[in-house]
């Protein structure tokens, strides 16, 4: 209970859209979301596809409670092979989208082939329809909303699109709906470009209704929202400061990647932080920051809307940027920010809105400035063939690069590769700060050793959001860790990707688990699924998709290679800070990793790992 | 005593719970679609603005209903729509200058927000305090306090 029970498959060669019952059996298994939509996945897509050809598919996925009252119950995944990585892709969003396409009755859209022309898919409940979108292709996400609001009359209806990034197959082209929450990692965007695949508009009347005990339901959610309201993190640091919270905070224990990782310290953090953001400005007085925002049916509200500083050079002449609007989280400011030495908070919101509004990842595109810099500060690269100096802390260059890349001008086509092509071009692959050939986020593994075999062994490229071990090693969440110990680090990393993917699959936000454990979240699919959802049950699935993501990559051709961080982690030892003098302990951790997680030396799930995981 | 829903738009955030509980308190599913109360979010000033009906004392939608489906709760003081009687003519929907009842296209009724009896399931779902539930005479009282408390506990200047 508590799913749709159907999904839709639409043929994109075809131009046929075909509803079909959900595999029951495989929703129980890997519940939904991330779990049930990589299910799908790895049964239908053949692991060594070009991930930009029609062969491969492009998923769609909610879980079981989203579109409930549950808090933060308005999650959803896309899911495909990853262009920029090669990996399984599945990235997560929030906003309102995921919802509506729940309350219209689906859990769940694959898309396969390749239409001939652009087109969009229009839902209203039951009825689906592909649609002509020539007039919106080479469109941004933006006008594309507001256009297919328009077109349709319907003020409500929710929109989740590419833009111009994805139709140009940027391959860290991200999935954004609601103008500025986005499915934001692995170039999901691309695939729906490579596909001709605009956008999918959803309208959505019908509701969600099969829970199974809805007294018990509203009963648990209930109390499960009071914990969150009553946390430090989740009650008070995270709607008043944001993600933001963590800069100067990463930044004090010397974990905060700066300049392309030359660096573990920002002299400019303080400058793009959650508190600069919320300090008025010696420019025009005002206040960057606006005020917090929810996703939908969450009790936190993280979410950040600013208002940029109209003077700013970046928006000169440009109005449409001058409103409230979608602002940095910590990922972004960090990657526009610290990863390329840039303070100029203006600057990182600038290219912050034209990431939402182009449809592209800010962590990739901004770590990837971050290598561009370098070379252009060894002289690899030049100011001729990029169209600006760009030394680091250039904040010209940054709105510059952000403005070229996803319409794929000049130079912007080859930083829309991401940090490990473009770096192998000009013959320096070790510059690239990527695993798997995904960008880390804003945490340097030299101080924070977990995080560090969190990224190498993630199974979409380097990610914070598949084992946040950072909550443990910084927060002490739920036990506090040495940072920077190795030992215990496997162990802790296993669990962290394990519940993650449990917690992914369910339909809620990963932020819950700053208050919550799976203790919390088993009760509250019980009451709305079923009762097989002991805590036991949910570590268990955990598990077993973390190992089905493992062997999807296994089969597309990666092996413990795969699993390395770069030179510079291994070998150049943090300058200053707590962490001075330290570098990434990967070798004592990734056989240890292995060893626990139950797989071979060569990183495969042994026979007796699959068989107890019923793989 | 009299109690009404109160809204302070300054402390929504658009997380919509308030129409998830409306919608299962009224159908028995999650459904924003079909709840009586809406949250509008103005996208270029960052404002999140729920609204309802405020159950007007000389209420224009009663007063238009040719069947004299609309009728008032004694106890609570919400006008409520009387389903049996509703004939679906929507004079009600053109009489209310606020919008808040509205035609539903598949009971071909009107729905609008009754209080729920006394205990709006808006205001309990609600999770900073946007929406509450409280003395009608007394709505402008938290208002009236935090300017009293400027005026009153300001540094003195003797």
């Amino acid at each position: 209970m508590a799913w749709a029970g159907k999904i839709l498959r639409v043929d994109l060669t075809k131009g046929t859209v075909t509803p079909e019952p959900l595999k029951m059996d495989w929703a129980r298994d890997y519940v939904g979301s991330r779990g049930l939509g990589s299910k799908y996945l790895v049964e239908e897509v053949d692991a060594k596809v070009d991930p930009l050809s029609p062969q491969n598919k492009l998923i769609w996925a909610t879980g079981p409670l989203t579109g409930t009252m549950a808090s933060t119950g308005g999650r959803y995944t896309v899911i495909t092979k990853g262009p920029l990585t090669g990996a399984i892709a599945c990235s997560n969003s929030g906003g309102y989208w995921g919802a509506e396409l729940k309350m219209a009755g689906w859990d769940m859209i694959i898309f396969e082939g390749k239409s001939p022309k652009p087109v969009y898919l229009y839902i209203n409940d039951d009825t689906a329809e592909l649609r002509d979108a020539g007039h919106l292709w080479g469109q941004s996400v933006w006008y594309t909303e507001e256009a297919l609001k328009k077109a349709h009359q319907d003020p409500l209806l929710r929109i989740s699109s590419i833009g111009q990034a994805g139709e140009n197959q940027v391959l860290f082209a991200a999935v954004v709906n609601d103008l500025h929450r986005a499915a934001g990692r692995s170039g999901v965007g691309a695939v729906a470009g490579s596909k001709n695949l605009k956008a999918i508009a959803v309208r959505g009347t019908k509701g969600v209704g099969n829970i199974r005990d809805p007294k018990a339901f509203m009963q648990v959610t209930f109390e499960k929202k009071k914990i969150l309201h009553d946390n430090a993190v989740t009650g008070q640091g995270l709607p008043t400061y944001g993600t933001q919270v963590l800069m100067n905070v990463i930044n004090e224990m010397g974990a905060l990647p700066t300049r392309n990782h030359k660096d573990v310290q920002f002299e400019g953090a303080k400058d793009i932080s959650a508190e600069a953001m919320a300090t008025p400005r010696k420019t025009d007085g005002k206040k960057h920051l606006v005020t917090n925002q929810a996703c939908f049916g969450c009790t936190i509200a993280c979410g950040r809307i600013s208002k940029m500083d109209e003077g700013h050079f970046t928006i000169e002449n440009k109005p449409q940027y001058r409103g409230a609007n979608g602002g940095l989280e910590y990922e972004a400011a960090w990657a526009l920010g610290a990863a390329n030495g840039v303070n100029d908070l203006e600057a990182l919101q600038y290219a912050n809105l034209l990431c939402n509004e182009y449809g592209m990842d800010p962590i990739s595109f901004g770590a990837t400035v971050g290598a561009v810099m370098e070379l252009y500060e060894m002289g690899v690269l030049k100011k001729e063939q990029l169209g600006i100096e760009a030394p680091f802390g250039s904040a010209k260059a940054l709105a510059h690069f952000a403005e070229i890349t996803a319409r794929g001008e000049g130079f912007g086509k080859e930083i829309g590769q991401g940090s490990k092509r473009l770096t192998a071009k000009y013959g320096h692959p070790d510059l690239s700060m990527s695993v798997k050939g995904q960008e880390f986020p804003a945490y340097d593994g030299r101080g924070i050793q977990g995080i560090g075999l969190a990224y190498a062994t993630s199974n979409r490229g380097a990610c914070h959001l598949r084992g946040y071990t950072v909550a443990s090693e910084v927060l002490g969440i739920p036990v506090k860790t040495d940072p920077l110990e190795s030992e215990g680090k496997p162990e802790l990393v296993k669990a962290f990707q394990d519940a993650t993917a449990a917690f992914d699959s369910s339909g809620l936000c990963i932020f819950t688990t700053f208050a919550w454990s799976l203790p919390d979240l088993a009760p509250q699919l019980q009451a709305a699924c079923d009762d097989a959802y002991t805590v036991e049950e949910l570590s268990k699935i955990g598990e077993r998709i973390w190992n089905m993501e493992r062997e999807f990559n296994n089969r597309a051709g990666m092996t413990p290679k795969d699993d390395q961080l770069p030179k510079r982690l291994l070998t150049e030892a943090a300058k200053t800070g707590p962490a001075k003098g330290k570098v990434n302990e990967l070798a004592k951790m990734l056989p240890k990793y292995y060893e626990v997680r139950g797989w071979d030396k060569e990183g495969r799930p042994t026979a007796e790992t699959k068989k107890r995981l019923g793989l | 005593m009299q109690k009404v829903l109160h809204i302070n738009a300054d402390k929504c955030t658009g997380c919509l719970q308030c129409e998830m509980a409306c919608s299962f308190e009224n159908y028995g599913i999650f459904a924003t679609a079909k709840s009586r109360i809406k949250v509008f979010d103005f996208h270029h000033t960052g404002k999140k603005v729920p609204y309802t009906c405020t159950q007007c004392d000389e209420a224009w939608c009663l007063h238009a209903c040719p069947v004299e489906a609309i009728t008032v709760d004694k106890a609570t003081g919400a006008k409520v729509v009387n389903d049996s009687t509703c004939v679906g003519c929507k004079v009600c929907t053109i009489a209310c200058p606020f919008g808040t009842i509205n035609y539903v296209q598949e009971t071909g009724k009107v729905q609008k927000c009754d209080l729920c009896g006394g205990d709006p399931a808006c205001a309990t779902a609600c999770p900073t305090g946007a929406i509450t539930f409280i003395d009608a005479n007394w709505t402008g009282l938290g208002r009236m306090e935090a300017w009293a408390d400027k005026l009153g506990n300001q540094p003195s200047a003797a």
